[in-house]
């Protein structure tokens, strides 16, 4: 546990350096991103060990607070979200020492060196909320987290949106933050102590634990992003640094289902709706995740929607794992767990590839409105071949990881569906249905963005002076890449993995969940022999094309060619072109508005206008009404606040009085 | 012993008469430094014997109270380039009046709350309450900030006074930080009017209200 303490507070300590280096922006940077990557190359040993199976001691320290001991562990629930955590913040930390060096000029002097503070303290908050096994200390790094990754979201505060994407982020965290103060307080009082560990002694009637379940939901699925808490996602993401946006997306919403699974499991038996709800809430997340994806135009903002789909099939997993502990399905639950936490690692891996890919975009051609961009393959053959890593991993095709998490979960749910009875078998046709469109949807949606961005030609002056970016910002992209293939090939291994992390968090016997993924041992060496040879073909004909073309001259000729006396690039397919069949099938759900001014006469004076835009349903429809409606009755407590401070201390004085002489009484 | 602490709390209630119906602020840092000396000496009245705890706790008081505070706000004063007058939202006169009322107030309230032992009969517990309330009543009704930093050492001061009188054996530890808290809280708040000067030229409470969001 020493050394992962020693990480933590090298963490800290180059935060703080960073902070008081920020007039000196090369400096500040250098301290901060290499004190991040010393801090997690720290305590990834601890992390490592205990993933290996080793017993690590926990740490307990004294404090003189009445509610249990300050305890810090790894076991392996912590290190399995623990390491893409280290890992990601780490390469986050390489990649945005490149990223944020042209902002050295741009913004006021000290923003970078506060930037790298933040950054650190997220890192930091993180680590610690996945070893805390006390509520408060758990509420308290949970705090460090959020307010860290706030101000990093507002790091470009002088644009307005910035700061209302920030405000955005900082109050529906807090929300789901309340909820999780309830849970734990009622939990805390019900056992007696605020240790995780004792939390178990509670006894709750069926009831309450089922509010318990979910407020449970709704705290940390705000973090996670379950649909409909999944607002600042596409707020918060797009306006920050893409290496925060990397951290955040990729492991920082994971710590939301790291609460969740945690809690979970102290929460005692679970009837069966628990499962369903989760499994629902996933459904949901997925399928209007990928599809407002879909209808999206700015590159982040995609894949932060992108984000929503990923916590939905995980929230799926997590479903049909506690579905199985529910009727007591040992395979049900293996199978549907193991998916979950190795679909946990995987997003981690392939989500933040994606985002440092669309921050290489915007680093070289200064946009990521796909729109302005295309024809990038050329100027970034680097960027574009690891986004594409990224993006078929992503959409769950073979050989890369994405495919092994979500086939595990297909393999829970056909296991269901098959060999259950009565509505038990209905999730599994559930999700099965669902992890299809899913899948097909995000592999559409990553053709339109691979397509608009990268293949084509350049649709603005931007996009044909885009430049690649340097070692700093690829290097982490390769790493990320050559992992994203590394999990892929080894499925069944990765498979495996997953078995003790299972029978740890559920207590499942090992044998029963080592014997459960054997399930899934022979289908994915199949289908990764299968795409091996595939691959293989595949250069083999490269190969050929190669000798074939050896001896012949290749030009190049414009692509709209056909009669036009003048072709331009933005004659072709636009990403919301390309969208179009499917966004029109799911219009009722996306409610996209379309603005259209058609050129007229035969000769037409004014050009036509066409611009669609998809605004967030459930902030157009639910949220925004529902805050007006709280807004309007309590307007007038504003006439209390009117900033005058006499006053103030004058409510305090009247209320202390009035207290005073409540409490004794009217003298005689 | 009781007759001297009573003694003492007269002269208390009087410097904080004193001090509504004061209209400079020089004097009025002149009467919380009196008040301060005053107040430095209970402990070692309240106390059975003399013990060099006690002494030190005394000069610490003593120093602190009558001179460090004064100092620090003459200079805040001097550097900020304040006007004397205090702009008080309340006239002297009522103020004095009010000051009278919460003298009244307090010992109507003090009844309700006997104390036991021997302090049973000393003035403490109202005087203590009375010189909260007059701190808090400073603080709302005056203009300037520094007469907010008065306000806050009257209260300081009214609470010192009870925990001098009443617990004869609060730890020194407690009472120095206590002490320490006071200083560190004068100070920064004379730094603060400082830049409160600097930025909006004027020290006015009052128009901090264009801050509010």
């Amino acid at each position: 546990m020493s050394p992962f303490m020693l990480g933590i507070l090298i963490l800290f300590i180059s935060a703080l350096l960073a902070l008081a280096l920020r007039r000196e922006h090369e400096a500040a940077s250098r301290v901060g991103a290499f004190g991040a990557m010393l801090g997690c190359a720290v305590a990834t040993i601890p992390v490592l060990r205990a993933m290996a199976g080793a017993e690590i001691p926990s740490l307990i320290l004294p404090w003189s607070m009445p509610c249990g001991s300050l305890i810090f562990r790894i076991d392996l629930l912590s290190a399995l979200f623990l390491l893409p955590i280290l890992l990601v913040s780490a390469l986050g930390a390489l990649y945005g020492l490149a990223y944020l060096r042209p902002y050295a000029d741009r913004k006021p002097v000290g923003s970078l060196g506060r930037c790298w503070f933040w950054y650190n303290l997220l890192v930091a908050g993180m680590l610690l909320v996945c070893v805390s096994h006390n509520a408060l200390m758990f509420l308290v790094a949970w705090e460090l987290m959020s307010l860290a990754s706030f101000f990093l979201v507002a790091f470009d505060d002088e644009k307005t949106e910035v700061r209302d994407s920030a405000w955005t982020y900082f109050i529906a965290t807090h929300l789901g933050t309340a909820f999780i103060i309830a849970l734990f307080l009622t939990m805390g009082v019900a056992a007696g102590s605020f240790d995780f560990a004792d939390f178990h002694k509670a006894t709750l009637g069926p009831g309450v634990m089922g509010v318990l379940f979910l407020f449970a939901v709704i705290g940390f699925g705000t973090k996670a992003g379950f649909m409909p808490f999944h607002v600042w996602l596409p707020e918060a993401h797009p306006v920050a640094p893409s290496h925060v946006s990397a951290v955040m997306s990729g492991v920082m919403i994971k710590t939301g289902i790291y609460g969740l699974l945690r809690m979970l499991m102290l929460m005692g038996h679970p009837p069966a709706w628990w499962g369903w709800t989760l499994i629902g809430i996933g459904l949901v997340s997925g399928v209007l995740g990928v599809l407002f994806a879909l209808a999206q135009h700015d590159l982040k903002r995609l894949l932060a929607y992108h984000s929503v789909e990923n916590i939905g099939i995980i929230a799926m997993g997590s479903g049909l794992g506690m579905l199985g502990i529910s009727i007591g399905s040992p395979l049900l639950t293996t199978l549907g767990f193991a998916g979950a936490l190795l679909h946990v690692i995987n997003h981690a891996l392939f989500k933040s590839l994606l985002f440092f890919g669309a921050g290489a975009v915007q680093h070289g051609a200064g946009t990521r409105e796909m729109d302005h961009l295309g024809g990038l393959l050329k100027r970034l053959p680097l960027t574009g071949l690891f986004f594409l890593i990224g993006a078929v991993a992503i959409s769950g095709l073979p050989p890369l990881n994405g495919f092994v998490s979500e086939f595990l979960i297909y393999l829970g749910a056909f296991h269901s569906g098959a060999t259950l009875h009565g509505t038990a078998a209905l999730s599994g046709v559930a999700v099965i249905t669902g992890l299809a469109l899913i899948g097909g949807l995000a592999a559409a949606c990553f053709t339109k963005v691979f397509g608009t961005v990268f293949l084509g030609a350049p649709r603005t002056e931007h996009a044909a002076h885009a430049h690649e970016c340097g070692i700093l910002m690829w290097l982490p992209m390769l790493t990320l890449a050559a992992l994203c293939a590394a999990i892929g090939l080894c499925a069944p291994l990765a498979a495996n993995a997953m078995a003790p992390v299972v029978a740890n968090m559920t207590g499942l016997a090992p044998e029963q969940t080592a014997l459960a993924v054997t399930y899934a041992q022979w289908p994915l060496t199949g289908v990764v022999t299968a795409a091996v040879a595939l691959l293989l073909a595949l250069c083999l004909l490269a190969l050929l094309r190669r000798r074939l073309l050896a001896r012949r001259s290749v030009g190049a000729t414009g692509t709209w060619d056909c009669g036009y006396a003048r072709p331009t690039a933005r004659m072709q397919y636009t990403s919301s072109s390309f969208a179009q069949p499917i966004t029109d099938c799911f219009r009722m759900f996306l409610g996209t508005r379309t603005s259209l001014r058609a050129p007229g006469e035969p000769f037409p004076q004014q050009p036509g206008r066409l611009s669609t835009e998809t605004p967030d349903i459930f902030i157009a429809r639910f949220y925004r009404p529902l805050f007006s409606w709280i807004t309007r009755p309590l307007s007038w407590t504003l006439n209390v606040q009117h900033g005058r401070v006499q006053l103030y201390v004058l409510y305090v004085a009247l209320t202390l009085v009035a207290l005073l002489i409540w409490a004794l009484g009217w003298p005689q | 012993m009781s007759s001297w602490i009573d003694g003492v709390m007269v002269v208390l209630i009087l410097t904080n008469l004193a001090l509504l119906g004061t209209s400079r602020i020089t004097v009025c840092i002149r009467i919380i430094a009196l008040q301060g000396v005053v107040l430095g000496t209970l402990p070692m009245l309240a106390g059975e014997e003399v013990t060099l705890r006690l002494a030190l706790l005394t000069t610490a008081t003593v120093l602190l109270k009558g001179v460090v505070f004064p100092w620090l706000l003459l200079r805040a004063m001097r550097k900020a380039e304040i006007q004397r007058e205090v702009e008080p939202y309340v006239g002297y006169i009522l103020s004095v009046m009010v000051g009278l009322l919460s003298l009244g107030g307090s010992v109507w309230l003090a009844q309700g709350l006997p104390l036991p032992g021997p302090m049973a009969g000393t003035l403490a517990l109202p005087v203590a309450l009375f010189m909260i309330f007059v701190g808090l009543f400073t603080i709302c009704s005056r203009r300037k900030a520094i007469s907010q930093i008065l306000g806050y050492i009257v209260v300081e001061n009214g609470m010192y006074a009870f925990g001098a009188v009443i617990l004869d054996e609060v730890p020194t530890l407690v009472e120095l930080g206590v002490l320490l808290d006071v200083f560190v809280a004068v100070f920064v708040m004379g730094v603060a009017i400082y830049h409160i000067r600097r930025e909006f030229d004027h020290m006015d409470v009052d128009q901090l209200d264009t801050l509010k969001g």
